[in-house]
């Protein structure tokens, strides 16, 4: 054995010794758990007893629960807030990317509900979406509105959840946008000024374009965030909303769980909506695959 | 409108977003001159040492004191660019560009406004009495501030217990899983490992797989160990490391030359010494801003502590404020939920202001990257 390829064995082992513990993390927490979860969902089971297998029964028993599908609807409806968040926050970065005064200090605003535990703001805007007393029909007041009893109607729970979250969101969204426009070359728009190109084609033909890697970074994880919302429903509306108007599909599978320890179901939903998540994901990336080679 | 924002963007290139800079509006609210060498395009990270970054950069490199850009591992720095700015101007543009530039701001700060309101009145409302709660209209300073309600808050709950445990489980992920995630990003970019890439591509499989997903399975193995109703649950997993977190720190470490570590090899340094001397010391912006992020994540959970804690004692700040939520409801004790739930902010909002433009850019990063 030469020198050198005992050198090399020396730093094999020493860089695996350094990747074990992702490795090994990853086959007790991630593969170990999907396996087990696969085969839980094919059973009924009550997490304690034994385990019953009962095949397919569970994902069969998913399509026609009409809470399960009312879930995941309350689930899309959600996600209504991410294309209006963005476009606020598009056009907040292209403010923001102005010398304005105050800048800075704006811009940390804007972050302060992004850092803001969740737990907390939830509780907070439960609170001011009392129909009697709340912040918001306070301030719908001023206007003459009589604003609605929000969180305890069907009508009005999603769309105030929805208000919550582009109001979290939208620091977020804001900052990479914010960095993005920043590194738009400023020689385009000057072309496109000797073009004699207006405001608005530039936005339209220069940053927007130019922003398309964040827009779409900002989708695929906010959607993959989004699937999975559950602190804020669990918070707000603690009993799945008005007629369950609120519950998320994360709500549903908890509550299935770990409230009616049913496991082997609520494992069978889980898994469904982790599929549901990648093929998702994996379109979004297709489209944006094809669109950004018509662009080209 | 976005011709201005073209102009701003190569002054903030040039001086980055530094807080406290205001009123620099005649620099920028006017067109320069095109100049083709020496426009800032691609932002000022330095040619060669970060082709990841380069162009995505918010103003990284010119921050580079503030260390959160992979653009410059040291001993490189960031180049210090001396904006240069438009000698010839004409007062016209200038002044309709100020105009704007305040309508902007206006509209912005009504923006900030809503932003900010929401929190001052969680924070008004917790020094209210429990009939100032419910004045009409609104009370937004409360006559006399009742502080007494954050004595009654750390008296009658479990405030303090969330505390300490969201404090534990938080320092005990953050700083044991950024040394399995330095050590596994050291070795996934720098060592020589067969299958070191489908090792990586094997990991990332795993981010793909939401929580939700393993939510019950990780609580049945967790409850067969007798784990349930302690902090372990929240604590071990992560601790093995994050693969996002791992993620950035080898994309760090891409950008630094391999030449140093390959010298440190020859003067007999062993992969540990390599490692701690060497490795951690250049990551360590990175890691710090990963730090951070990570921190503020576990510390903000909810879903993972509520299925795994029962104890009132045992639970995270999170889940003491959600139950106060449910609790002082009924008693419609509005000031001591909002109390508890402003006191739960108060030390994120607190490391968020002090590195909030570290905080900032990392977070532009991790975006413009992924």
């Amino acid at each position: 054995m030469t020198r050198s390829s005992r050198l090399h064995q020396a730093e094999h082992r020493w860089a695996l010794a350094f990747v074990a513990a992702p490795v090994l993390g990853y086959v007790l927490f991630t593969a170990y758990p999907v396996g087990f979860a696969l085969y839980t969902s094919m059973t009924r089971w009550n997490g304690l007893g034994a385990m019953r297998f009962i095949g397919l029964d569970n994902y069969v028993r998913l399509f026609g629960d009409q809470y399960f599908w009312q879930s995941m609807g309350n689930t899309v409806f959600y996600m209504i807030g991410i294309p209006i968040g963005l476009a606020l926050s598009l056009a907040l970065a292209i403010g923001m990317n102005r010398a304005i005064p105050l800048r800075s200090m704006l811009r940390t605003v804007y972050y302060v509900p992004v850092i803001s535990s969740l737990a907390a703001i939830a509780i907070l805007w439960q609170w001011a979406y009392n129909g009697d007393f709340g912040l918001v029909n306070q301030f719908l007041a001023w206007f003459g509105i009589d604003g609605p009893n929000w969180l305890a109607s069907t009508l009005w729970a999603k769309p105030a959840i929805v208000i919550m979250l582009i109001w979290k969101g939208l620091g977020y969204s804001m900052i990479l946008y914010l960095a993005a426009i920043q590194s738009v070359p400023r020689s385009l728009y000057e072309a496109a000024e000797l073009d004699g190109a207006n405001g608005w084609q530039k936005f339209r033909t220069i940053t927007l374009p130019m922003v398309r890697p964040v827009t779409f970074f900002l989708v695929v994880t906010q959607v993959i965030a989004g699937s999975q919302i559950f602190t804020e429903i669990n918070i707000m509306t603690p009993g799945g909303g008005p007629e369950y108007s609120t519950a998320s599909s994360v709500f549903h599978i908890w509550r299935q769980a770990f409230r009616y320890q049913d496991m082997g179901y609520g494992t069978a939903m889980a898994i469904m909506l982790g599929v549901l998540i990648l093929i998702i994901t994996l379109v979004q990336f297709r489209l944006n695959q094809r669109n950004s080679f018509v662009l080209d | 409108m976005t011709e201005e924002s073209a102009t701003s963007s190569a002054s903030s290139t040039t001086t980055g977003t530094t807080p406290g800079r205001g009123g620099t509006a005649p620099d920028t609210a006017e067109r320069t001159p095109p100049r083709a060498g020496t426009t800032p395009d691609k932002t000022g990270t330095p040619a060669g040492t970060a082709p990841a970054t380069a162009g995505t950069t918010p103003d990284g490199a010119g921050n580079g004191a503030a260390g959160t850009a992979p653009g410059a591992p040291p001993p490189g720095g960031g180049p210090v660019r001396t904006g240069r700015r438009p000698a010839a101007r004409r007062l016209g543009r200038r002044a309709q560009g100020r105009i704007a530039d305040w309508l902007v701001l206006a509209v912005l700060a009504v923006g900030g406004i809503a932003m900010v309101a929401p929190l001052v009145w969680m924070f008004s409302t917790s020094l209210k009495t429990k009939t100032e709660v419910f004045a009409l209209p609104p009370v937004w300073i409360p006559e006399i501030p009742q502080w007494d309600t954050y004595v009654r808050m750390w008296e009658n709950s479990n405030i303090l217990t969330g505390f300490q445990n969201s404090f534990v489980v938080a320092a005990s992920v953050t700083v044991l899983g950024t040394i399995t995630c330095s050590l596994a990003a050291f070795a996934l970019a720098k060592m020589r490992l067969p299958g070191r890439n489908a090792i990586f591509v094997g990991l990332l499989t795993g981010v793909m797989i939401p929580f939700p997903t393993l939510m019950i399975p990780q609580f049945v193995m967790f409850s067969r160990i007798g784990w349930v109703d302690t902090l372990l649950p929240l604590i071990v997993p992560a601790v093995f490391g994050n693969v996002i977190v791992i993620f950035f720190l080898k994309q760090y470490l891409e950008n630094v030359p391999n030449s140093i570590i390959e010298a440190a090899k020859i003067d007999g340094a062993s992969y540990w010494q390599i490692f701690w001397r060497l490795i951690f010391p250049i990551i360590r912006p990175a890691v710090s801003a990963q730090f951070i992020l990570w921190f503020m994540m576990v510390w903000n959970d909810y879903l993972a502590p509520i299925l795994y804690l029962n104890t009132p004692e045992r639970q995270t700040l999170q889940v003491v404020i959600a139950n106060m939520n449910v609790q002082y409801a009924t008693q419609r004790d509005y000031p001591l939920i909002m109390a508890a739930s402003f006191v739960a902010l108060l030390p994120i909002l607190a490391v968020f202001l002090i590195f909030q433009r570290q905080i900032i850019e990392s977070v532009a990063l991790t975006g413009t990257k992924g």
